[in-house]
């Protein structure tokens, strides 16, 4: 068993699914911060077999919770003060989503419109469905930003 | 201030009063000739549509007020690349009320957040065509005195039709609907609109391939055109456009009160001898469209007419 030390201040990412802490890493943008962040793969889980987590040595206002709930709301965040957990903060679907995925509907205003924010509403919580504010087309790619 | 969007921005209580103020407006043309003086209505339309067009100008003019506007994007700032929302703003500056279609999906929305005037959607796309729905919504209560207790058969291009999807969504919110859904299999209703609006609201539907099998059971029938612009393949729209015919020998088969609509311009699927039909209500269907503009225009510019 690998040991990766304690962090004194930040956060940490449990219950990632095993192989998506790297993309997650981008797509939280953690790429840009000058601080520490520790990414295990394939760690073992007896909720989820294997799984992956970032220990991320920042403040929590750094960290997207929006973009997080899109991408996976199972995803636990544990906020660390002084080596220990003091918050345990519960995930949610975002109602919108603003300038985290694009439209691929060719027919939709976004494909002309200069400057126009692109903007997804849940619009079905069960199914997890997103839809495009504006032409209302359903979005169908991975949860990933880009 | 409001706009309209979709036909389900109103509430079934602002369409009931809506759908009377249009009621009213067909009684005492009179009464509402001078509603709209001095007020302008712009139709931006940045692909052509006569019918539509022209039945917003008449509303304003039968208002009493006046009309400008484009008719293609070619004789807009469009063609010199100026935004929606840039559009919008100098066009609010001009008149009081503004129709908008445009090719593009969600374009009248965008037209709406930088407004300083109502925008309706006259159309976006495959996407709404809100008045198209006012439209068929005024013909059905004032022609069969009801939106409930009512079966609709569908017929034709029930994949694209985006006039069809509007009025399922819009009929769905009334009690003991129920649906008969007539197309060939190529053209059958898109599975998000089976499954996610009929099936999960509960409301009764049935497919079926034949106008033939419906007819008897039917209050409306709605029919549509096969539409060219739709199709890949030219083959496919030639074995599609003359699917469904409607003729004298069918109509016999219907009841004696139902009625048949279509959102017009027709090509074959109705035949001209069923014209003279007293149960056809597509030219009727028209000129509701024309009473449904002016309540919508009084509506969203808020004139009280006493």
């Amino acid at each position: 068993m690998l040991n990766v030390g304690a962090i004194t201040e930040g956060f940490v990412l449990d219950h990632i699914q095993a192989g998506q802490s790297l993309p997650l890493y981008y797509d939280l943008k953690l790429d840009q911060l000058d601080c520490c962040v520790a990414i295990i793969r394939n760690a073992r889980s007896n909720k989820m077999g294997k799984k992956d987590i970032l220990k991320v040595e920042c403040d929590i206002d750094n960290l997207d919770l929006d973009v997080l709930g899109f991408i996976d709301h199972n995803i636990t965040v544990n906020i660390i003060k002084g080596e220990k957990i003091v918050e345990k903060r519960k995930l949610r679907l975002p109602q919108e989503i603003k300038n985290v995925i694009r439209c691929k509907n060719p027919r939709c205003i976004t494909s002309i419109e200069q400057e126009l924010d692109q903007i997804f509403l849940l619009t079905d919580e069960k199914t997890e469905t997103y839809r495009c504010k504006y032409c209302e087309e359903k979005y169908q790619g991975r949860k990933r930003v880009g | 201030m409001r706009h309209l969007m979709s036909p389900l921005d109103l509430s079934i209580e602002e369409l009931d009063k809506l759908l009377t103020l249009a009621n009213d407006i067909e009684k005492n043309p009179e009464k509402y000739s001078h509603a709209c003086e001095g007020k302008k209505l712009a139709t931006c339309f940045y692909e052509p549509s006569t019918r539509t067009r022209l039945s917003f100008e008449a509303a304003m003019l039968n208002l009493g007020g006046s009309v400008l506007g484009f008719s293609s994007a070619d004789s807009s700032s469009a063609a010199k690349g100026e935004s929606v929302s840039d559009t919008i703003r100098v066009i609010s500056c001009y008149a009081d009320i503004c129709a908008m279609r445009h090719p593009k999906e969600g374009a009248p929305l965008v037209a709406s957040q930088r407004s300083g005037i109502p925008v309706i959607n006259a159309g976006d796309g495959g996407h709404q065509h809100p008045t198209q729905t006012l439209t068929d919504l005024l013909t059905i209560r004032s022609l069969k005195g009801r939106l409930d207790n009512l079966t609709i058969g569908l017929c034709g291009d029930l994949k694209f039709g985006r006039t069809v999807h509007s009025l399922i969504h819009a009929l769905i919110r009334y009690p003991k609907i129920k649906f008969i859904l007539i197309s060939p299999e190529e053209l059958r209703i898109p599975d998000y609109i089976r499954e996610d609006v009929l099936s999960r609201n509960g409301v009764p539907f049935q497919e079926v391939e034949r106008l033939e099998d419906a007819m008897a059971d039917l209050d409306i029938l709605y029919m549509t055109r096969v539409q060219k612009e739709r199709f890949f393949n030219e083959d496919d729209y030639v074995r599609m456009k003359d699917f469904y015919i409607l003729d004298k020998k069918k109509m016999s088969l219907a009841r004696d009160d139902m009625i048949v609509m279509h959102p017009l311009p027709r090509v074959n699927e109705i035949s001209v001898e069923v014209d003279d039909d007293p149960r056809a209500a597509y030219f009727k269907q028209a000129q509701y469209g024309v009473y449904v503009r002016m309540a919508l225009i009084l509506t969203l510019l808020e004139v009280e007419v006493c």
